[in-house]
């Protein structure tokens, strides 16, 4: 059957370099001194830790459990003893630690007793469950929880089901690998995903440079014989593994600004999601290895079969790491990250680890003004104008880069790669990105800030009216208990102080009593500095003494001559 | 003549109608300047400024009684946003108000803590939990980094612990460049 395909603009043609890893078949690294599985590895809340130091484990046990429905499990791929759960270095650009669970396998490899889980029996939210808790996440790169695309919230809406098997970029090699030899468990896989989705079509889309592949498909296809599943060669162009451009590739939709492919009914998953899908239904396996293409500057590149865990260093210890080696790169040249060092561990987004050596990789040329040529808006995939972006995002004019889409770019660097001035166009996209990030999360917590005070003025607010109200009533209930309880008049002081407004006679007498004792005190009480003075200041201490006196002499004449009827004296007061 | 009179007159009677109209159905409840600039504070209500709160300070802005670089939480950024948005000159913050300093939180010391609930008087966001003579402790992603419940603390059993970035928090640098010492450079480097 012929199939229409359709086209997206721009694109790159970079030399595929996929020739040297896909000469052997997968090999299955055996497992390091130690495992580093760190606890966060997709989007969404960061797992619970179940283990502590010294817990034992059992492949395939739960060690982290989803937090939330936006977020995943990770297991333990061996058995072993936990050794520590602590923050280890990640592999991630910024070379910051994270929590994670370091194992260390004691070569057993006792599997957990697995729960069987009847997926046919089963409704669709507890297959969604199973998929959280067997830590199934998009391996395509983007790690996003997959029982969350495979909800039926939107039943019947999805038409397509999308297999992305295209895998565009330079170097890596991990999903032709895998379609090659796990071709039927990967449409397996992708059925079970079209009855969740209760999608009428299953497209798998392969690249037309990997012929092996693609002949493998069909062939599991055949065996399958299922008519809705259709394996599609693509066109080789970078990048056509993108899911947006892949989707526009197979099926024409183009999905706009502000929207998701699942509003056109196109829902698109990786081909190792596929594949962990089946496996965690099928087999109850939890998603505990993948596949890493390890390549570059290396003497052996190869694909592996690796433990999610395994340290980058012993991955590439095995492929033979060559010496004049400069840079290590997760991810393939286009899209990658520098690492920050070898002991960060392979996560499940590691889809291949690029050695760089100065021959392969030359330094970048320094960087050359932007002369507006307009070739990285031709190369741009999605459909942006990255010159505009890269001049506000240069300028830290970020609401004029949003404006211009920033968030649509896919950071592909198709445009980095046709610059004739060497500009790093994705590094200034990057950094608006996290900038713009930044400013969100303090905008959020600036708005919970203003809400949570402004609820406590409000509640003082409150709690002072309630008081008042409070007061009031106890006030207007006291005179009438006072003159009901009239005839035992000899109140007690506490009484007396409670009926502050009534001044009864008993009141006024211990007021006085109070102010009395209160002057002898003051006139007991000397001043503590007055002992063992010389002449000199026992003079100035009575010159004061005697100003005090008549200063007081003066006022009382002054208010016995004023008080009678002095009209002015009631406003000098006032104006004082 | 009489018939361009009631034309006019009608025309008047319409559009003063109209008018009324819009002034009750789309009346604004407060100052939407006040708003905007309550936006820009950084709503740590600190009290730094002079003022009990960012909103008092928002008042006083929009009132002209107060400066726009009193906000050392906002920072440097705050006051040109403040200087964009009321096209003021721009000027730099004034250190009567104090200095900008990195995002931090408090944090209770918890075995020094002796349950006085003055931290809890004292928090203007409620980020406080505890009760008297019960240890207290602060709820990290609530605190705003006022610092209005260090003094209060009769235990001195509060510090204010800068806030480290993590992989989730961390940004992409500005692409630069970087520019190399030269070998021979005089010892003193910039630290």
């Amino acid at each position: 059957m012929l199939r229409q395909l359709f086209s997206f603009n721009g694109g790159v043609k970079p030399d595929p370099n996929k020739g040297a890893s896909t000469r052997e078949p997968i090999a299955r690294l055996p497992l390091p001194p130690q495992l580093i599985i760190p606890l966060h590895q997709h989007i969404g809340g960061t797992p619970r830790p179940l283990v502590k130091a010294g817990d034992r484990v059992l492949h395939g046990q739960r060690i982290g459990a989803a937090d939330g429905n936006v977020s995943s499990a990770v297991h333990a791929p061996t058995s072993g003893t936990v050794v520590a759960v602590e923050p280890r270095l990640m592999p991630h650009a910024s070379g910051l630690s994270a929590m994670a669970v370091v194992i260390e396998p004691d070569g057993l490899d006792l599997r957990i007793e697995r729960e069987p889980f009847d997926w046919h029996a089963a409704t669709p939210g507890e297959v969604r469950d199973h998929l959280r808790d067997a830590g199934v996440v998009g391996l395509g790169g983007a790690v996003f929880p997959s029982h969350l695309k495979l909800s039926a919230g939107t039943a019947g809406s999805t038409d397509t089901l999308v297999i992305n098997g295209a895998e565009c970029e330079p170097f890596i090699t991990c999903d032709d690998m895998l379609m090659r030899s796990e071709a039927l468990d990967i449409l397996r896989g992708a059925q079970v995903m079209r009855k969740m989705l209760a999608a009428r079509q299953v497209l798998v889309g392969v690249e037309d440079n990997k012929p092996d592949a693609a002949a493998a498909l069909k062939a599991a296809a055949a065996e399958l014989s299922d008519a809705s599943l259709d394996i599609v060669v693509v066109p080789t162009r970078y990048p056509a593994g993108g899911a947006k451009q892949l989707i526009r590739v197979l099926t024409g939709i183009e999905v706009p600004h502000g929207r998701r492919s699942t509003d056109y009914g196109v829902q698109c998953f990786n081909v190792a999601t596929a594949l962990a899908v089946w496996n965690a239904l099928e087999h109850g396996e939890p998603l505990t290895r993948r596949i890493v293409t390890v390549a570059g500057n290396v003497e052996r590149p190869r694909n592996f079969d690796v433990a999610i865990g395994t340290p980058i260093g012993f991955v590439f210890e095995h492929a033979g790491l060559k010496p004049d080696t400069d840079t290590l790169i997760m991810g393939g040249p286009m899209m990658g990250v520098p690492l920050p060092g070898v002991e960060a561990p392979v996560v499940k987004a590691t889809n291949c680890l690029l050695a760089s050596s100065p021959a392969l990789f030359p330094p970048p040329e320094p960087e050359m003004p932007c002369i507006r040529c307009g070739e990285c808006a031709r190369a741009c995939p999605a459909d942006l104008q990255p010159f505009e972006l890269y001049w506000h995002a240069r300028s830290r004019n970020f609401g004029r880069a949003q404006e211009y889409h920033l968030f649509d770019c896919i950071e592909c660097g198709c445009c980095a790669y046709v610059c004739p001035s060497h500009i790093p166009l994705v590094d200034y996209y990057r950094y608006a990105k996290s900038e713009i990030w930044a400013r969100e999360r303090d905008k959020d917590a600036a708005d919970s800030a203003r809400e949570r005070f402004e609820f406590r003025n409000w509640r003082a607010e409150r709690e002072k009216e309630e008081k008042a109200a409070r007061l009031a009533a106890r006030s207007a209930a006291k005179p009438a208990a006072k003159t009901a309880d009239v005839a035992d008049s000899a109140p007690s002081p506490a009484d007396a102080q409670a009926a502050a407004p009534a001044t009864t006679d008993p009141k006024k007498a211990l007021i006085e009593a109070a102010m009395a004792r209160a002057r002898a005190q003051k006139e007991a009480a000397a001043a503590k500095n007055t002992d063992a003075l010389t002449p000199d200041q026992q003079a100035q201490v009575d010159a004061a003494e005697a100003r005090r006196k008549r200063a007081a002499d003066l006022l009382a004449e002054k208010q016995t001559a004023n008080a009678p009827a002095d009209p002015s004296a009631g406003q000098n007061d006032a104006a004082r | 003549m009489i018939s361009a009179l009631l034309v006019m007159l009608g025309l008047a009677l319409a559009l003063g109608a109209a008018l009324g109209a819009a002034s009750v159905l789309f009346r604004t409840q407060g100052d939407p300047l006040v708003d905007k600039i309550d936006a820009i504070l950084p709503q740590t209500q600190c009290g730094q400024c002079g003022y009990p709160g960012c909103k008092p300070y928002a008042t006083a802005i929009a009132g002209g009684d107060a400066d726009i670089n009193q906000c050392p939480p906002g920072g440097d950024e705050g006051v040109r946003k403040l200087a964009d948005l009321l096209g003021r000159e721009y000027k730099p913050l004034n250190a009567e108000h104090g200095v900008e300093k990195p995002k931090s939180v408090a944090v209770i010391d918890e075995a020094t803590c002796i349950g006085c609930t003055l931290c809890i008087q004292a928090c203007p966001v409620d980020a406080i939990v505890g009760a008297a003579k019960q240890m207290h402790t602060i709820v990290a992603d609530l605190c705003t980094g006022c610092e209005l419940c260090v003094a209060p603390c009769p235990a001195d059993c509060i510090a204010m612990v800068p806030v480290a970035d993590t992989v989730d928090t961390w940004k992409w640098r500005y692409p630069v460049f970087d520019l190399k010492p030269v070998m021979h450079a005089p010892a003193k480097e910039a630290a």
